[in-house]
């Protein structure tokens, strides 16, 4: 007999050592997620994955799942949570979607859809970042970093270039690149290497691909974030 | 700005290196020897530094960017910081910073530009018993006034080296009020050694827990269960570390302790050491107190000298134990265990996902045992002494309070655990207050009515900070001054703490100028809810307890903080568009970054 957790009505088996949120995907249940990516280690700090398990907030995507846990995921009050989170992120950074080339392919983006997020109740921040377009095939915006940390553990785990790092702290957090600059370009990032396509925004793009699927196409205009691909490279 | 020669960066890097095993967990102390000497980590020695430590040069960008202590260019001959945390704050600390500035001719933050001196505001430094206060070069600065000011501007002026200032302005007196079971009896060095030597773990572990012992550091958690959890964890090394970051604004006891009781508290690291089977420790020692570093380095090596520390405890040459000291680096977020251990580990001090919790996989992944100041200084008088004798002042002990703000005698009171409020302003001399903060920024706001309560295990937990405000403060300052403090602290790892932080702060600047208006009342209504509840860490978890606070406490005043004007829905706001363009004019110093 396999051993199973509830999330929300659902009865949801799982293996030994896996996530929460493990378990939700393979049984066809989306959880919100933005630093997540199956590919990788989680890293539990968008918190966009928090849902109560046995009535103590925790992020699906770090805790082990354990027989007999209750998960709340979607109920009003974490839904709302989520919404205002990502209103908070959309606050910090400098998101302009009607013109970024990640728009309908950007996760962020979707997520926003998603929860129904229309408009933005934050005053935004307006912080001043500047671009990095020092590498031959690569842009680095860092007005769109959401500090997800997926390009750093794709870099180190998957290409085993250890091209960037989380520096800074608070509000002045920022991604910093592995190189006597601190130039995209003068580091060891390659454009097919894994970093340079785990993005889920727009802060890390290959260049020469802009607008090259027209709108309309792209990935979130024919579904929507909840569908769980397995398949795709997408989530 | 200063250039320094190549060949004295490469020589000062191979020496730092040298010293600390070219090491990368010790990266942090490497780069902190490297601000000492050029008053910066400079950008020339980034790669040479990842060179000799065998890492990369994002890792040390990584800790100079993150940490408050380190800077990127030089701060000058003198690096003056003072501290604007609240009880500072209260005794004028404000127009002191701009004394200071204006004498000097910087503004707050800005080296001079002939490199003589950099004059910071800070939060807490720990000497709020004796303050205003403030830091030159990492030696204290107490009780400044308007004349100490002067005179400090003089000597700076006239470039005196620091060992030629009076020695006055140094003097930091450890001022203790009341004093009870544990500092009404002290302990004779080794007494709790010898106690335990001829007792199992069990016995020791079964005393500690009978004396209902939790940790003092503010989360209560019992410290013989942590022990116990640690001993049993499967692994051959373990560690002990001693949480001597004591950054939560207004707490001094730790400060206290480990300048008159040091032996008490490394004895109990070592009745820890010797019962979860450690041969290492550490003492993470804040920056702002690297002065009392040569004190505490003496005190281990006289100890080491008597057999109570070293290869052969007690002459028992199975029992060994030794312990380094870590300097944190100015990083309140370093106080919570995980990132303090990330930080021993020579990172940014970001905390860790937990489960695993570091009693399995603390540092270098080994179990470990983080305890503050006071648990240890508390667990050795009960391996001397015995649970009963704990419990004579009353069940759980005894309690040290760090009490500052507007009292007769601040300073350092011991209560039993249970004690009320009231009790402790009473005997501070605090008559009249109509608040007191108990527990720092991170705690809770207790109104005049509230004084009958108790502060115990389950109704009111404490780091023992207590700060009084007397009937003539606006709490409206402190809720500002503690948001701006956390929006200064947060470590920036998740996403609900780094942008909520920085959206209460900006409210909270608004309210002081008197723009804020009915959509930032919603604003925070919402920050409150989700900032704490989806946080990581117990930052975020209590970085709108003074928003909270004074919405639910005090309407009142409250309310008196948004403007009439109630139809402005404009996402647009003159005074932070022109914030930059008025700092850099100068018509408003940024003080508060
Ligand atoms: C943001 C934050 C800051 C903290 N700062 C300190 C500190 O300065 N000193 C301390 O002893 N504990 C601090 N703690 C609590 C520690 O995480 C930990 O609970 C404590 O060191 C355990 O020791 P104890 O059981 O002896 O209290 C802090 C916790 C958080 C969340
Ligand atoms: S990264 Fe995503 S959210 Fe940001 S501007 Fe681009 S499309 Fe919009
Ligand atoms: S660049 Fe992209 S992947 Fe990397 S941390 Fe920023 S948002 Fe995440
Ligand atoms: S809650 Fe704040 S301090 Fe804690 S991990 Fe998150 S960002 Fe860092
Ligand atoms: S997806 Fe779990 S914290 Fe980001
Ligand atoms: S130094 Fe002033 S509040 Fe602590």
């Amino acid at each position: 007999m396999t051993d199973t957790i509830t999330i929300d009505d659902h009865q949801v088996p799982f293996e030994a050592g896996q996530t929460i949120m493990e378990a939700a995907r393979a049984a066809g249940l989306y959880i919100e997620h933005l630093c997540y990516n199956p590919a990788y280690q989680p890293h539990g700090s968008c918190k966009l994955c928090s849902v109560k398990v046995d009535g103590v907030i925790q992020t699906a995507c770090t805790m082990p799942a354990i027989a007999g846990q209750k998960v709340e995921s979607d109920s009003p009050e974490m839904k709302s949570r989520r919404k205002t989170l990502v209103e908070m992120i959309f606050a910090e950074g400098n998101h302009y979607c009607a013109f970024c080339i990640k728009s309908g392919s950007c996760d962020l983006q979707a997520l926003a859809y998603h929860l129904d997020m229309h408009e933005n109740s934050f005053n935004h921040r307006y912080p001043v970042r500047v671009i990095d377009a020092s590498h031959p095939d690569l842009i680095l915006d860092h007005d769109r970093c959401i500090f997800c940390g997926l390009c750093i553990r794709a870099s180190r785990d998957q290409d085993h270039k250890n091209v960037f790092t989380m520096a800074g702290r608070g509000k002045a957090t920022r991604l910093a690149v592995n190189s006597e600059t601190g130039k995209l370009g003068d580091s060891t990032i390659a454009a097919d290497d894994a970093a340079a396509h785990v993005c889920p925004v727009g802060a890390i793009m290959p260049r020469r691909g802009a607008y090259s699927t027209p709108i309309g196409e792209r990935y979130f205009d024919a579904r929507g974030i909840d569908e769980i691909d397995n398949a795709s490279g997408k989530l | 700005m200063e250039v320094f020669e190549r060949a004295d960066l490469a020589a000062a890097v191979v020496t730092a290196g040298g010293q600390h095993g070219n090491d990368p967990h010790n990266a942090l102390q490497v780069c902190l020897q490297l601000q000492q000497q050029f008053s910066c980590v400079p950008a020339d020695a980034v790669p040479m530094l990842a060179h000799q430590l065998h890492t990369t040069t994002g890792h040390i960008t990584s800790l100079v960017s993150f940490y408050s202590f380190l800077s990127e260019t030089p701060r000058g001959l003198y690096d003056l910081y003072i501290s604007d945390s609240i009880s500072d704050h209260m005794q004028g600390s404000r127009q002191l910073l701009h004394r200071l500035c204006l004498a000097l001719g910087v503004r707050p933050g800005e080296p001079r530009l002939d490199g003589r001196v950099t004059v910071s505001p800070t939060y807490c430094t720990g000497l709020c018993d004796q303050g205003p206060a403030g830091l030159v070069n990492g030696h204290p600065l107490t009780r400044l006034d308007d004349s100490r000011i002067d005179t400090i501007s003089r000597l700076i002026e006239n470039a005196v080296p620091l060992d030629q200032w009076p020695r006055e302005l140094f003097t930091v007196e450890h001022r203790i009020y009341r004093r009870d079971l544990l500092l009404g009896t002290p302990l004779e060095r080794g007494d709790a050694l010898r106690s335990i030597a001829d007792q199992t773990p069990e016995e020791v572990l079964r005393e500690l827990a009978a004396s209902g012992l939790n940790g003092r550091g503010g989360a209560r958690f019992p410290t013989a269960l942590k022990w116990r959890m640690c001993r049993e964890a499967s692994s051959e090394t373990r560690y002990v570390v001693c949480n001597a970051d004591e950054g939560e604004p207004g707490t001094f006891k730790d400060r206290v302790l480990l300048a008159d009781y040091a032996d008490d508290v490394i004895e109990g690291m070592t009745v820890c050491a010797r019962v979860i089977g450690a041969r290492e420790g550490f003492i993470y020692l804040r920056g702002e107190y690297a002065w009392l570093r040569p004190h505490l380095e003496w005190v281990l090596q006289r100890r080491r000298g008597n057999d109570l520390l070293g290869d052969a405890i007690l002459g028992d040459s199975n029992w060994q134990f030794d312990i380094s000291i870590h300097m944190g680096a100015g990083a309140y977020i370093c106080g919570e265990e995980s990132a303090l251990i990330e930080s021993l580990e020579g990172k940014r001090g970001t905390p860790r996902n937990r489960p695993p919790y570091p009693v399995t996989a603390g540092y270098l992944q080994q179990p470990t045992v983080v305890n503050n100041v006071e648990t240890l200084f508390s667990a050795a008088h009960i391996a001397a002494r015995g649970s009963a004798w704990f419990g004579t002042s009353g069940a759980g002990g005894t309690k040290l309070h760090s009490v500052s703000g507007h009292c007769e005698r601040p300073g350092i009171y011991e209560f039993p655990v249970g004690c009320s409020v009231g009790e402790v302003v009473t005997a501070a001399g605090g008559d009249g207050a109509i608040a007191v903060q108990v527990a720092g920024a991170a705690g809770e706001l207790l109104l005049a009515e509230e004084f009958q309560r108790c502060i115990d295990l389950n109704t009111l937990k404490t780091s023992g900070s207590f700060i009084i405000f007397g009937p003539d403060h606006d709490l409206f300052t402190t809720t500002a001054n503690f948001t701006r403090f956390f929006a200064h602290e947060t470590c920036g790892f998740c996403a609900p703490c780094r942008t909520g932080t920085q959206l209460a702060r900006s409210v909270v600047d608004r309210m002081a100028a008197g723009r804020a208006f009915g959509r930032d009342r919603e604003a925070i209504d919402r920050l409150i809810d989700v900032t704490p509840a989806l946080s990581h860490c117990g930052l975020g978890g209590t970085a709108m307890n003074p928003l909270r606070d004074l919405r639910d406490k005090c309407p009142q005043r409250y309310q008196a903080l948004f403007s009439e004007d109630d139809t402005s829905v404009l996402h647009f706001d003159l005074e932070q568009e022109l914030s930059e363009i008025k700092t850099l004019t100068g018509e408003i110093p940024e003080a508060e970054q």
